[in-house]
């Protein structure tokens, strides 16, 4: 740890500060996933990757940073990876998941701003995260109104490119993110110095997708009626997707697949059999915001699927990996992006499909509709996601949260009443 | 067999006792849910019911269920009151119950929970609020409701319980009659109360449980905010408790 602490240093951190994240740290992870029973082996990769997550990661950016290397932080699903792997940089997801960082965040945003978006930007400016220091540039996109206002007050203190989201759904918009992607890897290029071959995006595209296809396999595991993996470790494993090396990432999944796969064959489950199956819909959980999960796997019942941007969001549907001209392999990229259903597209009839489907595929018998405290998308949104799913029969169960702590036991007697309710 | 229900709630703490002897009773839960436990087990003793007795099954519901350390069976509010309520309204009817520091709107259809809800952290629409605004004007809850009777309201337009006081002191300052600033606080809490309810479809029958369940005069300003005609209930601020001890009654006699 002490090599961490010269790290940090000359990151221009504040230690003090980020001592004290530190120090809960290691309690949170003992409570939350320590505890937990019959765990596979192949858990013990993501647990040394959170228990040193501001070691390991952050060092191996800076080394690729002296080798000459740009780093680029997002925070969105929409911005594509494949294009700033291409100019042989690194992405890195920046979403801060902590009410350590959230007060920072307030000082310079209204307090009815999301807890995501406040803990983002309070994670810069208090400098109390390793990535968010070392990102050179950090990639924006306009997904709603808190984050646009925030590029602006980060791109104060950092270069931040922000990128044009449409949302609508209509052959222009696609046309249009099309043009933005070829906006971003205009900005990359220039940046970085290093050009955007045809063949280093084709090879990038098959390397997020090879991400993409690890995690899809980790999440047709979960749809197993033999459950054998939990919820909170499936999400943290979605959650160290945004900044782990991709490759390495895949290869760590898939061999973690290998032995739930071995599991499901052998019916070791991590529940006893006839254990409710939660899925969660609505707003992102970033690292490290496992309260929920948490909550859910302690109150008699099972995660198995998250209809989130950590969970189906990220991963379903791959890049068409067969276009050969950077014009063709761009508009497949914004194809793919522009495929997946965010609350802040009007109409967005599709989610509530993609909702209906992911709860046939992964036999829930209830659902959570997870909303951020102030993200007026997803909450307003909720009321579709309702309706639809009392017509389909699936009992739901609406919760409003943020990253404290102190609405738990609240939200603790909802869950127990709705596992009560539906092992009734 | 003795089937005990205790609910023990942020104000306050009921006990439903049910099976060799029929018995009901109420405590302040004060500042520990722990003690206020040990005084309930006391208290039952004196009745002849030695809670770890095997011929004595107890479940615990209620915020401070998890303090209550020699239950049987820990069981949530929402399915407690739902089955207290069915035992006052029947099989299929919405409970709403008005508490000390949540409210909760309950659907049970066929005699099982179909659905229900919860106000957020926050306590508008709740007892908590009517508490403090009665002790704000210097009186009971009681006498808070007997004074709203006879006011005409007056607006409290906050949700939020912090800035609604700051408006009932508005009104002190100008020398607005009490009467009316109860009549106001009244309202303003079965606003907020018919605002949840009104997220979700209510069967005929609906009944209100709580610490004001027994109130006439909140009732009727609920109904007609509502639409709907909700009923008062006699002993509807033991629902849970009753609920809590049916439960224990039907968990042991299944196993």
């Amino acid at each position: 740890m002490a090599d961490n602490h010269k790290m940090w240093e000359e990151l221009g951190m504040n230690l003090e500060l980020h001592d004290q994240l530190c120090a809960v740290l290691p309690q949170a992870v003992g409570d939350v996933f320590l505890s937990q029973e019959n765990r596979p082996e192949g858990m013990d990769y993501y647990d040394m990757v959170v228990a040193d997550i501001h070691g390991i990661r952050p060092s191996e950016l800076i080394a690729h940073q002296e080798n000459g290397g740009k780093v680029f932080g997002t925070f969105c699903v929409y911005v594509p990876d494949e294009v700033i792997f291409a100019a042989d940089a690194i992405a890195t997801g920046l979403c801060g998941g902590s009410q350590f960082w959230v007060p920072g965040g307030e000082k310079v945003l209204p307090t009815n701003t999301c807890p995501l978006i406040k803990a983002s930007v309070g994670a810069r400016l208090d400098r109390t995260c390793p990535f968010f220091r070392i990102a050179d540039m950090y990639i924006g996109e306009t997904t709603c109104d808190g984050k646009k206002k925030a590029w602006e007050i980060l791109s104060e203190d950092v270069p931040v490119h922000v990128m044009d989201l449409p949302q609508m759904k209509r052959v222009k918009d696609v046309k249009a993110w099309a043009e933005e992607i070829a906006a971003l890897k205009d900005v990359v290029e220039k940046f970085t110095g290093n050009q955007v071959t045809p063949e280093k995006l084709a090879e990038n595209i098959k390397l997020i997708n090879n991400k993409r296809k690890a995690l899809a396999r980790l999440y047709e595991c979960r749809k197993s009626e033999t459950v054998p993996i939990s919820g909170t470790d499936a999400l943290v494993i979605s959650q160290i997707a945004f900044y782990d090396d991709p490759a390495r990432f895949a290869q760590m999944t898939n061999k973690l697949c290998d032995e739930l796969e071995k599991r499901i064959a052998e019916g070791v489950s991590v529940v006893s059999a006839g254990t409710k199956r939660i899925m969660l819909t609505g707003t992102p959980l970033a690292i490290p915001n496992w309260k929920l999960h948490n909550i859910v796997e302690t109150s008699g019942a099972v995660v198995v699927c998250e209809e989130m941007c950590t969970g189906t969001r990220y991963f379903e549907r791959y890049v068409d990996e067969t276009k050969e001209t950077l014009e063709e392999q761009i508009d497949a990229i914004a194809e793919r992006y522009m495929g997946i259903n965010c609350a802040c597209f009007t109409p967005n009839h599709a989610r509530i499909d993609d909702i209906i489907r992911l709860a046939k595929e992964y036999k829930v018998d209830g659902i959570i509709d997870v909303n951020l405290k102030f993200c007026n998308l997803y909450d307003t949104e909720g009321y579709f996601v309702e309706r639809a799913l009392k017509e389909e029969g699936i009992p739901v169960l609406g919760i409003e949260t943020d990253y404290t702590d102190s609405d738990a036991q609240q939200l603790r007697t909802r869950v127990s009443a709705f596992v009560e309710m539906l092992n009734n | 067999m003795y089937y005990v229900g205790i609910d023990i709630g942020s104000t306050a703490s009921k006990t439903a006792v049910r099976g060799g002897k029929e018995l009901m009773f109420v405590l302040p839960t004060g500042w520990s849910s722990k003690e206020t436990t040990m005084t309930i087990r006391e208290k039952l003793l004196e009745e002849g019911i030695d809670v770890s007795s095997d011929e004595v099954k107890v479940v615990a519901t209620g915020y401070g269920r998890v303090a209550v350390d020699f239950a049987d069976y820990v069981i949530t509010e929402i399915t407690c009151h739902a089955r207290g309520g069915r035992e006052l309204a029947g099989d299929d009817c919405t409970i709403i119950d008005v508490g000390g520091q949540d409210t909760k709107v309950i659907l049970v259809a066929a005699g099982s929970v179909q659905d229900f809800l919860m106000n957020d952290k926050c306590s508008a629409g709740t007892g908590k609020f009517l508490e403090i605004m009665a002790n704000r004007l210097g009186v009971t809850l009681q006498e808070l409701f007997d004074m709203a009777d006879i006011g005409q309201v007056l607006a409290i337009s906050s949700l939020c319980t912090v800035f609604a006081e700051s408006e009932v002191i508005n009104y002190i300052g100008e020398g607005k009659k009490r009467e009316d600033i109860a009549a106001g606080v009244v309202d303003s809490v079965a606003a907020k109360v018919a605002q949840l309810a009104g997220r979700k479809n209510l069967s005929d029958k609906i009944i209100l449980t709580g610490g004001i369940s027994s109130s006439v005069y909140f009732t009727d300003i609920l109904s007609r905010k509502l639409g709907k005609t909700v009923q008062p209930t006699e002993n509807g601020r033991y629902a849970g408790a009753i609920g809590a001890a049916l439960l224990a009654e039907e968990k042991s006699r299944r196993r």
